[in-house]
């Protein structure tokens, strides 16, 4: 595990850089994570990550299947707004753990 | 009055659970009926083998009723509706069924469909499904005689029947076309949704050293979200593009219809039901329990998924019966053969929390056959099980297999 300092913070992260613990998120946090990957956070996004965060609460299973199917955004707005790997990079922007597939 | 069990779907996991069931329960109080649209049973890993010849169509279809005891009813209709806050299941004959206990085993079917484009003018000319009847059957006519081009093969979604399979698939492929000599006239992509060819580390390492050695091209994180049958591209949600001249698909899977008609699946919105990964109850309705590729479970969709959890909900219906509660626990316990081509496969073996390692397979030190190694050995297993199938696997007898994954045989860290 590595500490991280992030919006004046420091923060426990994994050797990918995901959060190894949801409760030290801040939304200055996530928005200076994107920066590292261009991405300007907007309401659009914040919604995005909080739903994320309250999924991960429940212990529910991740998927861009499910997230386009949340009627915040469809797959491919997901994609336009973290592109690249929409729900590996917006899961770590959530502070959440990346998404394991279960295979 | 009787009692009754209904189990809905006489694939793999119903039929294994009927056996267990109908050997376990005393028939003067609990009668047991198994509901399937199709009375043929096949066996599906199988399927793998018929596009290159090894089996032939007609080796992998036997009659279902074989299977089941004969104190089981088995009606051969279709099931439309699931009520479960009536304890009833309708039939598309227009009549139902009352139940005390629900087993749901409906399974996963591929729906190409859901993809724009895969079910076009390209559907069985140049595009392919290998994981049913009709598609084996088609690819196999087609492997025959086709001369070369770029080869594709795609997963359309994380969550698949058998996510070794296409792997499988793949290596397969590149052993028959070499054998055909026409392997420098074929460019093989393995195109997927993960990451890399498979989730779990170790695995990975080893299957995408093998994708190398075989000159197989992997193509990571593509979603495929549209096929464009003109150009014959694979179009992904952020537009990149894959041409093909034959495409071997993995449509999205999806749980039965009739999951749909009953407002039962999780978010996804695949019809997958929503169910206690470790008892295999059903989240809300104490009287309905689930297992197979029915399930919501995050662990394969595979028949040895379905053979471990078959033994874990046999004990946990009892107790239920017995009102005690339900302390049999699934582990997610996987065990899967990897064919590799040219007689050789390997191994995996895992569960929920440990990734598949290394080692000896069943029996500790002995084997015979060896976990994440590429040998001949496992080909034979693999070969072997189809008579285990047929034999004992389906109903219900004992294998030499622990049902919770053992660490016995594994290597944890291996020695530089």
């Amino acid at each position: 595990m590595e500490t991280l300092t992030l919006a004046g913070t420091a923060v426990d992260v994994n050797a990918e850089g995901y959060l190894t613990n949801m409760d030290q998120w801040t939304p200055e946090l996530a928005r200076e994570m994107a920066a590292q990957y261009n991405i300007e956070l907007t309401d659009k996004h914040f919604e995005v990550l909080n739903w994320l965060r309250a999924k991960q609460k429940e212990g529910a299973q991740l998927s861009i299947r499910k997230l386009g199917n949340s009627g915040i955004v469809d797959i491919k707005q997901f994609y336009a707004l973290f592109p690249g790997g929409p729900l590996k990079i917006s899961s770590k922007l959530a502070g959440i753990p990346k998404p394991a597939s279960c295979i | 009055m009787m009692k009754k069990i209904v189990i809905l779907g006489a694939g793999t996991a119903g039929t294994m659970m009927a056996n267990k069931l109908y050997r376990n329960l005393n028939s003067d109080v609990w009668q047991i009926t198994i509901v399937d649209k199709d009375p043929q049973h096949y066996y599906q890993p199988g399927f793998l083998f018929i596009p290159f010849g090894v089996y032939r169509p007609e080796q992998v279809v036997k009659p279902k009723k074989d299977f089941l005891p004969k104190g089981v009813v088995f009606s051969i209709s279709e099931v439309v509706k699931i009520n479960p806050e009536n304890n009833h299941v309708d039939l598309s004959d227009g009549t139902s069924l009352n139940y005390d206990i629900l087993i749901v085993a409906t399974g996963t079917t591929p729906v190409p469909e859901e993809t724009e484009g895969l079910k076009g003018d390209l559907w069985y000319k140049d595009i392919f499904d290998f994981y049913t009847f009709e598609g084996s059957r088609r690819l196999a006519q087609k492997l025959e005689t086709w001369e070369g081009g770029n080869l594709v093969i795609n997963l359309a979604e994380t969550i698949i029947k058998c996510p070794v399979a296409p792997l499988e698939f793949t290596f397969l492929a590149d052993a028959f076309f070499t054998e055909k000599g026409i392997r420098d006239k074929v460019n093989i992509t393995y195109v997927t949704p993960l990451s890399g060819a498979f989730t779990k580390p170790k695995t990975t390492a080893l299957l995408s050293k093998l994708m190398e050695e075989k000159n197989i091209a992997v193509v990571p994180d593509f979603y495929l979200q549209r096929v464009d049958n003109e150009r014959k591209v694979l179009v992904s949600y952020d537009e990149l593009e894959v041409p093909f001249d034959l495409l071997i698909s993995i449509p999205v899977n999806k749980g039965d219809q009739v999951i749909e008609n009953s407002n039962m699946g999780d978010e996804d919105g695949l019809n997958f039901i929503p169910t206690d990964k470790y008892t295999l109850q059903h989240k809300t309705f104490e009287n309905i329990f689930v297992l197979g590729d029915a399930t919501n479970l995050p662990t394969s969709k595979a028949g040895s998924v379905a053979h471990f959890e078959a033994e874990i909900l046999t004990d946990n219906i009892l107790s239920y019966i017995n009102g005690q509660p339900l302390e049999a626990k699934f582990d997610g316990h996987a065990n899967c053969f990897i064919e590799t081509g040219y007689g050789k496969g390997t191994l995996i073996d895992f569960n929920y929390t440990t990734e598949p390692l290394p080692g000896k397979f069943p029996f500790a030190g002995v084997g015979p056959m060896s976990l994440l190694k590429v040998n001949r050995a496992n080909h034979f297993g693999k070969l072997a099980f189809k008579w285990v199938y047929w034999h004992l696997l389906l109903t219900g007898k004992k294998l030499p297999v622990s049902t919770n994954m053992s660490m016995a045989g594994k290597i944890v860290e291996e020695q530089p």
